[in-house]
């Protein structure tokens, strides 16, 4: 199974190595220095897109400020070797250690913002440079001729070694790149590019990961940056941190395809020619024509293809269709612990719980304990506080102080949703939250990250979680995004079963489902709490929950008005009254009715 | 003694100056605030839009001198003021054939909900304007001949320069009849419960696309504005937009995502900081100091001075 998903890592290096020589070859025959320096802009610029993607494309954080650490990168390397006389053989890593340095401190604030928020913050931090190297009087820096060691300063008489030389660095960066999308790092980031909550509550520890994403965007940038001043000769704060240079990184990945590595070298390839030739060919007739003309032909593009090049051809030449023989599923064998005596331990236990958004107690003074094994309802009215409850459960909010969450005995307070889950406590969501863009069995892997070593082994728990709630075979390979409401609400499920967790936290897992499925639903949970899994569920239907539950806490307003078994809570007349209302309260009054 | 007071006349000037800038930063700002607050489309060519109104009251003062009857005083401004209807002649239709193809209901099921399209859509009108510009117009900087521009008022001991303080009036004026706008007006009412809340408002039948439209025309309408404003104390070529549109999204995010009001908070706050900077710091850092500010603002309120924090999980 591992093999699909590493499946075709080798026909890539194949096609990246064939790209190099045929690029290569072809620059070999081009005598013209002039069309040499576009060969090699083009493979600069897609290194460029590359670190863009690598950020913005696999996380879905989008930046405009990729131009700090290119500029960070040439600088660096320009600043060491006409100060001190460093050879660009060592300024350009002690380059791209600066970059990710600069990453590091400007990801710690900037990741707290999100969004639009996030972007244009990201696009103060290479104008603030740009401004401070021109204070300080780096106007204009030239690297000096070394006629003596050419080569040990990494200059050379043949322009041709410059493109062999971005060539190096642009397949390095193509095949990081392709390293990470196939990696359990690149799939984490895809989660949380695709919903945030949703990935932190699967285990995946979504700060850092992003931190690892703007280190090596940061890395390749820098890289880029000491390249492209070797080959200028001469750097400016324009040319270095200016906006041109975020927004080309931006461009080429846009116009080329996001999130795939291709997709930059295609929109360097296209685009850098394209503006080139039109400033030569055009630009002393009637200067600006070729920038109108570079506009327009974005423009069209992005209309016709606006995901990008690259998927517009995939979709029309090479349609990704599902397994035509697909993998039978052996049935898993389910773990063998069986279901604890009614007097076991507590496995989740709450004490004086609140949590205020403001004024509102939401969660207001709750205790309540889950014995381990058992199927715990929390039921109530809409906005009794049930799912801040989970929130504050598995960690998206902090509880006011004084309150205590305990599981198997260990506090949980002030532990982290991604933490939380990887102690075993799994969760779904009032509306589901799928990474739509994924398959199904690429949904529950994302989970299943959380309690498996190696990619193999999240495969193999992740085909279980699924043969698990009857979704194997072929809909394990339908995209996320087209499924029904049962069968989503099957594929959380599975996702977070897959690292097998220990408890539960199902948030109205039986919503908006029709007869027959509620009771497959039923019938699964009970399975489910069979093998051996506590289940804490939220509904706010008594019907179906007096079938299922062993127990129930009642909350409304936020407070825990009742608990115990279904039978002594339904009767509990604040309770009815909270539910039903006062209408009901005459009927249970009047046992004719 | 005489340092204190000379330093006290500094501050005082800077503060001036600042808040006359910043006045008509503030209405540039609320300009790529109703686009942003509404559309939540990030529009790069937005400093583009204010260049053309700045030569649209160019051409109409002294180029081809249609205002001139109107005298050297009255002329720039209403130049700057006509600039206004023109370029929302233009972004209406601009949105219409172009933008709204990648905005609105169409993209919500888009990845990233059509970002990409948009950025990339908004960076070529960029580029064809700028270099349309420089086809049109020219690459020689100029400005619009005021005598205004060359007086100040004087205030004790502070300058103020007439053709800043006629554009702050102005500015300010325009940034409050927006505001009754937005408050008193039923369309302007669908407009600002769409910035707040644009699916809520398609739920209550506020027309999206007509809303995106008219919030598109008015933003870039009241940035050309603006800029007719500004080019009568400041020369400018067709490159201009790129300087001032970072100033804008810089204000726009201070004040606060979907706060049309908190952009033109946003907006004077740059202006004084980047007048008030020049105190303590040299010139050419200027800048630097905006985009600092703007930083240590968005980490202590990551939603902007008048943003909300409120988001459901």
């Amino acid at each position: 199974m591992t093999a699909r998903l590493h499946g075709g890592v080798r026909k890539q290096y194949g096609l990246i190595a064939a790209f190099a020589v045929a690029y290569l070859l072809l620059g070999l025959l081009v005598r013209n220095s002039y069309y040499q320096l576009i060969m090699t802009l083009v493979l600069v610029w897609a290194t460029m897109g590359l670190s863009w993607n690598m950020l913005s494309g696999y996380s879905g954080m989008i930046s405009f400020g990729q131009a700090a650490f290119f500029g960070l990168g040439g600088y660096t390397m320009t600043i060491a070797f006409v100060k001190f006389g460093v050879t660009p053989w060592i300024g350009m890593p002690l380059g791209v250690l600066v970059g990710v340095i600069a990453a590091v401190i400007i990801g710690i604030p900037t990741f707290r913002l999100r969004g639009h928020y996030f972007a244009l913050s990201m696009l103060a931090y290479p104008l603030a440079m740009l401004y401070v190297f021109e204070w300080m009087g780096y106007q204009e820096v030239s690297l000096p001729m070394m006629r003596e060691h050419p080569v040990a300063y990494a200059q050379f008489a043949d322009p041709r070694t410059y493109m062999a030389f971005a060539m190096v660095l642009l397949v390095a960066a193509m095949i990081l790149s392709l390293h990470v999308e196939r990696s359990r790092f690149g799939r984490s980031l895809l989660a949380i590019k695709q919903n945030e909550p949703a990935a932190a509550a699967a285990g995946i520890d979504a700060p850092r990961q992003k931190m690892y994403a703007i280190m090596l965007s940061a890395a390749i940038a820098a890289a880029a940056g000491g390249l492209y001043a070797n080959v200028l000769l001469v750097v400016t704060p324009q040319t270095m941190f200016g906006m041109l240079v975020s927004a080309q990184a931006l461009i080429v990945s846009l116009f080329g395809g996001v999130g795939v590595f291709w997709g930059p070298v295609i929109g360097a390839a296209v685009l850098v020619p394209l503006a080139e030739i039109l400033h030569g060919e055009l630009g002393h007739i009637v200067p600006g024509i070729q920038g109108v003309v570079y506009g327009l032909a974005i423009i069209v593009i992005i209309l016709l293809a606006p995901e990008g090049i690259y998927w517009k051809l995939r979709d029309r030449f090479f349609p990704v269709r599902p397994p035509t023989s697909v993998p039978r599923v052996a049935a898993a064998p389910a773990p063998a612990a069986a279901k604890p005596a009614a007097d076991a331990a507590p496995a989740l236990t709450l004490e004086r719980v609140t949590l205020a958004f403001g004024g509102l107690r939401a969660v207001d003074d709750v205790s309540l304990a889950v014995k381990a094994g058992s199927i715990h309802g929390i039921i109530g009215p809409n906005g009794a506080g049930k799912t801040t409850l989970f929130n504050v459960i598995n960690g998206f909010l902090a509880p006011a102080a004084g309150g205590s969450i305990r599981f198997e005995g260990a506090d949980l307070v002030g532990l982290k949703p991604h933490q939380i889950c990887r102690r075993g406590i799994g969760r779904t969501f009032q509306v589901v939250r799928a990474f739509p863009r994924m398959t199904v069995l690429e949904n529950v892997i994302t989970g299943a990250y959380a309690g498996a070593a190696t990619d193999a082994e999240a495969e193999e728990l992740a085909l279980a979680a699924l043969a698990r709630v009857g979704l194997a075979d072929e809909q394990a390979y339908a995209i996320a995004g087209g499924l029904t409401t049962k069968q989503l609400r099957l594929m959380e499920l599975a996702r977070a079963l897959a690292p097998r967790p220990r408890l539960l936290l199902l948030d109205e897992t039986l919503a908006g489902l029709g007869h027959d499925a509620l009771e497959e639903m039923l019938g699964i949970i009970r399975q489910v709490n069979r093998e051996g899994v506590t289940i804490v569920i939220i509904e706010h239907t008594m019907h179906a929950m007096v079938k299922l539950a062993d127990r129930f806490s009642v909350l409304d307003h936020g407070r825990l008005i009742a608990s115990g078994t279904p039978a002594e809570v339904v009767r509990d007349r604040a309770v009815i009254e909270a539910y039903l209302g006062k209408k009901w309260m005459d009927r249970v009054a009047d046992p004719v009715a | 003694m005489d340092a204190l007071k000379w330093f006290l006349v500094d501050f005082l000037q800077a503060l001036a100056a600042g808040l006359l800038v910043g006045g008509t930063y503030g209405l540039m700002c609320v300009g790529l605030g109703i686009i942003f607050g509404v559309m939540r489309v990030v529009n790069f060519a937005h400093g583009d839009f204010m260049m053309l109104g700045m030569y649209i009251a160019f051409y109409l003062v002294t180029g081809f001198g249609v205002l001139a009857f109107m005298g050297p005083y009255a002329g720039p401004i209403v130049g700057a003021i006509l600039a206004g209807p023109i370029v929302f002649v233009f972004g209406w239709l601009l949105h219409r054939y172009l933008i709204a193809r990648v905005t609105g209901v169409r993209v919500v099921t888009a990845e990233a909900e059509g970002h990409y399209a948009q950025i990339i859509l908004t960076l070529g009108v960029s580029l064809i304007l700028q270099n349309g510009g420089l086809i049109l117009f020219g690459s020689v900087p100029i400005s619009v001949q005021t005598p205004l521009s060359r007086e100040s008022w004087e205030l004790g001991p502070i300058f103020l320069n007439q053709a800043r303080t006629v554009s702050f009036v102005l500015a300010a004026a325009f940034a409050i009849a927006l505001y009754l706008f937005l408050s008193r007006v039923r369309l302007g009412k669908a407009l600002r419960a769409a910035a707040d809340n644009p699916i809520a408002a398609a739920y209550v039948g506020v027309d999206v696309d007509r809303s995106h439209r008219l919030a598109f025309g008015l933003g870039v309408g009241i940035t050309a504005v603006a800029g007719g404003l500004i080019a009568s104390s400041q020369s400018f070529q067709p490159y201009i937009g790129f300087d001032f549109v970072v100033v804008m999204f810089a204000g726009v995010i201070l004040g606060g995502l979907g706060s049309i009001l908190g952009a033109f908070w946003g907006g004077l706050t740059i202006g004084l900081v980047q007048q008030m900077s020049t105190l303590v710091l040299p010139y050419q850092l200027q800048n630097t100091a905006i985009f600092v500010v703007f930083l240590l603002i968005i980490f202590f309120w990551p939603r902007g001075m008048f943003g909300r924090t409120w988001e459901r999980t």
